[in-house]
């Protein structure tokens, strides 16, 4: 069985900030880069799926060659082969799908997973709309899956602690909540082996994005949180206190 | 300008999103509500609130949401109504069939959005990207339809009587290729209810590791609170899901909220903003509790227990 994972290299922003010229986003100087977590979650999935049944686990990614690192993570994981996509940068997620729509359907894939959303766009969309795209059933928020033949039964998490079973027709594609296994850690070794791997470069299809970002900027506040200062045992005084009072 | 709002529906109930979404769509222009569902009659009667110009409903094949089933009434609809904006909610069925509608028939699109304006007659969305960090307005150039999945908890739900008129919408379906089969609860056999607690002490990734949860467990006890954990505790195997605050797990409203070590995802916060008193202990400065939490302190969360421990 063919499992092709769709992954994403997220940014992450510390205390500062300072946003590029065009004032659209946050300057690059400024973010971490690291393997989206939900994605993580999907790259182990795919890689037990491969050792229950068999196959090969295919990981892909849309973005510039920093975003390789997102790729080898997963190939150190244990993931077989990986594609990025080049020639789609920002936030549109239906656009990205589009980018990931061409590679999907070249691999033939009998499973597609991805992670519900990014750490730093939280859509919750990209997955969704490259089944459209592809022409694939979907079912999104997916905690726990049981493969059959020409179907899986799925578990999707809905609000409040609800859990809709689902029964799907596969091929399909499934997005992975955080919390559906836990994922392995790569060792010292395969890091490094994962380091030599050829990874493929494809060119982005054009597609229109179905949204722009016209200004980025740091939100006021509002009143926020009284601090009760930098003191630990001052600060654990004030708690009590605070608790006493208020649940009286 | 016309507005189309999706209802939600769970087992025979209108889910408070959808009221949400009426008052958010108001300002916009006037309000169709759609009701898909196999006898969306009963549901008539809880989407007919003030600012509902018309109510439509869509017979289904279904009970309950089916992904294809929504996405071929959605598309259905937006053909027939060609509206302005789309609503819905940021929701785990809406994120099953929201953005292949918009990939299919190019629609603008944005999701978690929790502002939305009319610029003379372009659409603007205002949603956070960077954990919360940074907000961004968003715009849809040359969509004539623009879908918006809005966030949960931010407008009131509207109330009172629309009096709008209803009339049903016949959309040509065919088999769902994801079928619903049944209901389970995620947290069976729970020990406690986190929901009836007056005082919850409340623990999140920044405890670490698994050897800090005996230790909060002794100062929960000790303070007289009741022990819950934000989702990245439970997904570790830490703690049972029924311990779990926000929107995935349980929504909670305790007197006092006292979190260590939780930033402050968007899930969680809506899960347990609506508690009493809310102090807060994070290390970041910055994180996102600190937004919506009446106290807080900067400072180590383990230094605060120990002297926490000596007071009690």
């Amino acid at each position: 069985m063919r499992t092709v994972v769709c992954v994403k290299q997220v940014r992450t922003l510390g205390d500062e900030v300072e946003f590029t010229d065009d004032g659209r986003d946050v300057d690059p100087d400024y973010v971490d880069l690291a393997l989206n977590e939900w994605d993580s979650y999907a790259t182990e999935g795919a890689i037990r799926l491969r050792e229950a049944h068999g196959g090969e686990v295919v990981v892909i990614t849309c973005g510039s060659k920093e975003s390789e690192a997102a790729l080898r993570r997963c190939l150190a994981m244990g993931a077989d082969r990986a594609v990025r996509v080049d020639g789609v940068d920002g936030h549109d997620p239906i656009r990205v799908a589009h980018a990931l729509a061409e590679v999907v359907r070249d691999e033939s894939p009998d499973l597609v997973l991805c992670g519900v959303q990014s750490s730093d766009s939280v859509q919750a969309a990209t997955g969704t709309a490259l089944a459209e795209l592809v022409g694939l059933p979907r079912v999104a928020v997916v905690t726990r899956l049981e493969p059959g033949t020409g179907t899986a039964t799925v578990y999707r998490e809905l609000e409040g602690g609800l859990v809709d079973v689902v029964e799907v027709d596969t091929p399909a594609v499934l997005t992975i909540q955080t919390g559906i296994n836990q994922p392995r850690y790569a060792n010292l070794r395969a890091i490094k082996q994962a380091e030599q791997v050829e990874i493929t470069v494809r060119t982005a299809a054009d597609a229109l994005a179905a949204s722009r970002v016209r200004r980025m900027y740091v939100p006021s506040r509002g009143n926020g949180a009284e601090m009760l200062g930098a003191d630990a045992a001052e600060v654990a005084r004030r708690i009590a206190e605070i608790v006493k009072e208020r649940t009286a | 300008m016309s507005v189309l709002v999706v209802a939600e529906h769970l087992q025979g109930a209108v889910r408070d999103v959808t009221r949400e979404l009426v008052t958010a769509g108001r300002p916009l222009g006037p309000v169709t509500v759609a009701v898909i569902a196999r006898d969306p009659e009963p549901l008539v009667a809880a989407v007919d609130v003030e600012g509902v110009a018309e109510i439509v409903t869509v017979p289904a094949g279904a009970d309950e949401f089916e992904s294809d089933t929504y996405q071929q009434a959605l598309e259905a609809l937006i053909a027939a109504r060609r509206p302005r904006v789309v609503l819905l909610g940021f929701t785990v069925n809406s994120m099953g069939y929201a953005s292949a509608v918009a990939a299919k028939l190019g629609l603008g699109y944005a999701s978690d959005v929790h502002g939305v304006a009319l610029e003379g007659d372009a659409v603007v969305a205002t949603r956070s990207f960077y954990g919360g960090k940074v907000d961004a307005e968003l715009d849809f150039p040359g969509a004539e339809t623009v879908l918006l999945l809005l966030r949960p908890t931010t407008w009131p739900p509207a109330e009172g009587s629309g009096g709008g008129s209803v009339s049903s919408f016949a959309v040509e379906a065919t088999p769902s290729r994801a079928r619903h089969l049944r209901f389970e609860e995620a947290a069976t056999g729970a020990d406690v209810d986190i929901t009836q607690a007056d005082f919850l002490l409340s623990i999140g990734r920044g405890i670490g590791d698994a050897d800090a949860i005996s230790q909060f467990e002794e100062l929960a006890a000790k303070m007289g609170a009741t022990l819950s954990v934000s989702r990245p505790i439970v997904d570790a195997g830490w703690m049972p899901a029924s311990r779990q605050v926000g929107q995935s797990g349980k929504t909670v409203k305790p007197k006092v909220y006292l979190a260590f070590g939780i930033s402050g995802a968007v899930q969680h916060l809506a899960g347990m903003k609506a508690s009493g008193t809310i102090i807060a202990v994070n290390t970041d400065p910055e994180a996102s509790i600190f937004n919506v939490a009446h106290y807080g302190a900067a400072v180590d969360l383990f230094d605060v227990a120990e002297e926490l421990e000596k007071l009690y």
